[in-house]
């Protein structure tokens, strides 16, 4: 028997025993284990059914909101791999990182052997991943209702019985951060910007349904779309009362063109969030709580109090 | 009956840009609306009158204006980047120099940025003069800005040069200019990646923006645009000698060596302060020399001045357009500027063969 007979038969016995541990696995595990061990099941954002043969154990998440909300689920120890942007909890912050979301380094993401990879719908990356037989769930997180819609999914990815809960506390957290809003300060024009461009994050963005629950009045109608890039003379115009902006973006405020008479500017109220913060804010996803509550003590501090 | 022409062209172009600044005051976050009215007559609403008064005085006028000076920064480096490389093709972009000068932008930004990062070290920063900002209205930010970007531009010229060994060959300063301009351009986004802080401002800076222009940058476009004018003037005779050659430009008498330097830093200057206050726009540099000479044929002096003022009109109505067609939204100029060039430069080339030897 040549040497290349002799491996081919090894490399098949092999894998004929290591299918039938498999299959014996899989019978102890649907023996002993709960009813809900079966082929886990997830229409994603693509309409894309993807069929998994259990709850992954090994992650892969390509987009921070679904790092964030992995490890709210209470599995973040599944997470094998994160691309650079994801930071929080501190504990991915060890993980190999394989890429941006949308410049993720698929060698790296193949080579981590992931269950599924998690990413959001615009990555153009998944098409390649599947191809090399890898397991994909793309999601678009854009919205407080696409929050809770994503948790869902990945609750029933994960098989976490209690999703529900955790949502409704995440929703409780919103909710109550309105409520320490006082009456006299709702009604307040915020203005919140995204990008020096200047960009601002509309009534209808992740920012602005949470700014339109605290009861702020944003400046920027829903229908210039979520981050509409604006003729600086539209602020300056509709005059906020409040201005919350990130740390990077503040430079040079009030030094712009017209900017000095606009109240906020004038009565110094202005909320500058470092870019920690910034994260909670923008992010759609399970620490939209937190962001409300960073953005009530804005309002509660520096708002015009009639 | 060529004097006739400069002359008509001198004055359709100055007429022209006084028209688009009464229409540039007149069109803002509401698009079209008749600001000069309540200016004119204060007596009529005094709370109007106020209103238009902030509105004009510290936003729209300094925009206009300010778009004004930058085409007419970019027309002028345009019109001497084609004299002085004997090149139609020849403007501000293809030539490095407007990427290099946003290295320059992109490498002062990161550098500030970066130490100010350091020494703040994030917590309550309010009022603090956090870190640069490219859209910084303050003289010395500006001021800093502007010189980074004249020596990015100086520095991209010169390699340019140094690859293509001269003007001599066409070809290859052109291609040396694509070079120069792709690998510095890529060294900006890579300044850019390992300093986000900075990115996000500059994102809107690289589209060209005219946003943020105060009076500090016009003023400083203005004294420039003086400087550019002057020297290009007194500079014009050897580009004239130049189209005919290295020796007869020399047997005219002219010191080619020192006055090509002098008007490489008049390139350099226009490009640095123009991208410096308003970012990367393109093709108005490349057009408004064009124009020029598909209407008339006139020596280095005159097309210089004109492709100037042309450059100024066609970045304010690009200006004006840009901030008027999605009201309360804004285009990036440098995208419409882009698109319209384009479209100019293209139809120029159809025109049909005669005129194209002419024109381009």
């Amino acid at each position: 028997m040549s040497f290349a007979q002799q491996l081919l038969r090894s490399t098949a016995l092999w894998g004929e025993l290591r299918a039938s541990a498999r299959v014996a696995a899989l019978i102890c595990a649907a023996l002993l284990a709960s009813p809900t061990v079966q082929a886990a099941q997830v229409t994603d954002d693509r309409g894309v059914t993807v069929t998994l043969a259990g709850p992954p154990q090994r992650i892969v998440s390509i987009l921070p909101s679904l790092t964030e909300t992995v490890c709210e689920l209470g599995h973040c120890a599944r997470l094998v791999g994160v691309d650079r942007y994801s930071n929080y909890p501190a504990s991915v912050q060890k993980l190999p990182q394989v890429g941006g979301g949308m410049d993720p380094n698929v060698e790296a993401i193949v080579a981590l052997r992931p269950d599924v990879v998690l990413m959001a719908k615009s990555s153009r990356v998944g098409e390649r991943l599947e191809a090399l037989g890898i397991k994909v769930v793309a999601l678009e997180p854009k919205t407080h209702a696409d929050v809770q819609r994503v948790m869902m999914k990945i609750g029933q990815l994960l098989e976490v019985a209690d999703a529900q809960r955790i949502w409704r506390a995440i929703d409780a957290g919103v909710s109550a951060a309105a409520q320490s809003v006082p009456a006299n300060v709702r009604g307040t024009k915020v203005y919140f910007e995204v990008n020096q461009g200047p960009y601002a994050a509309s009534e209808a963005s992740f920012i602005g349904e949470t700014l339109t629950r605290l009861g702020a009045k944003n400046i920027v109608p829903a229908k210039l779309g979520p981050f509409p890039k604006l003729n600086p003379e539209f602020i300056v115009r509709a005059n906020p009362d409040l201005i919350m902006i990130g740390q990077p973006s503040a430079a040079g405020l009030q030094q712009r063109p017209g900017w000095q008479s606009i109240r906020a500017l004038r009565e110094q109220r202005l909320c500058i969030f470092p870019s920690e913060e910034s994260n909670v804010l923008v992010r759609p996803g399970p620490r939209m709580a937190e962001g409300a509550r960073l953005m009530a003590k804005c309002l509660v501090d520096k708002a015009p109090k009639p | 009956m060529m004097q006739t022409r400069v002359r008509w062209m001198l004055w359709v172009s100055v007429v022209s840009a006084v028209a688009l600044t009464a229409l540039g005051i007149c069109v803002g976050s509401v698009g079209f609306e008749n600001l000069l009215q309540p200016l004119l007559n204060p007596a009529l609403d005094p709370e109007r009158t106020a209103m238009a008064h902030q509105i004009v005085w510290e936003i729209r006028l300094p925009r206009t204006v300010g778009a004004w000076a930058a085409g007419a920064l970019l027309g002028l480096a345009g019109a001497v980047a084609q004299g002085l490389f004997r090149n139609p093709l020849a403007d501000p972009y293809l030539l490095g120099s407007a990427s290099g000068a946003s290295l320059g932008v992109a490498l002062a930004l990161a550098a500030m940025g970066g130490g100010a990062g350091m020494l703040g070290g994030g917590g309550n920063m309010m009022n603090s003069g956090v870190a640069i900002s490219v859209f910084s209205s303050s003289l010395w930010v500006r001021l800093g800005l502007t010189g980074a970007a004249f020596v990015g531009a100086v520095l991209a010229i010169l390699l340019t040069l140094l690859l293509s060994r001269g003007v001599s060959h066409t070809l290859r300063l052109l291609l040396a200019g694509v070079v120069v301009g792709a690998v510095l351009g890529a060294v900006t986004h890579l300044v850019l990646m390992l300093s986000p802080d900075s990115l996000q401002a500059m994102w809107a800076f690289m589209l060209g923006s005219t946003a943020f222009v105060g009076w500090v940058s016009v003023s400083m476009m203005a004294v420039a645009w003086a400087v550019c004018v002057i020297a290009a003037w007194l500079l014009a005779r050897v580009l004239d000698g130049l189209s005919l050659g290295d020796a007869t430009a020399q047997s005219l008498g002219l010191a080619v060596v020192p006055m090509r330097a002098a008007l490489v830093a008049v390139l350099a200057l226009a490009t640095g302060t123009a991208v410096a206050q308003t970012g990367l726009i393109a093709f108005v540099g490349l057009a408004a020399p064009h124009l020029v000479r598909s209407v008339l044929k006139t020596t280095h002096g005159q097309l210089i001045l004109l492709a100037s003022l042309v450059g100024g009109v066609l970045l304010m109505a690009a200006d004006t357009l840009a901030r008027w067609l999605i009201a309360p939204q804004e285009l990036p100029v440098g995208v419409l500027t882009a698109v319209l060039g384009g479209g100019y430069l293209l139809w120029l080339m159809h025109r049909g063969p005669a005129k194209v030897g002419g024109a381009l």
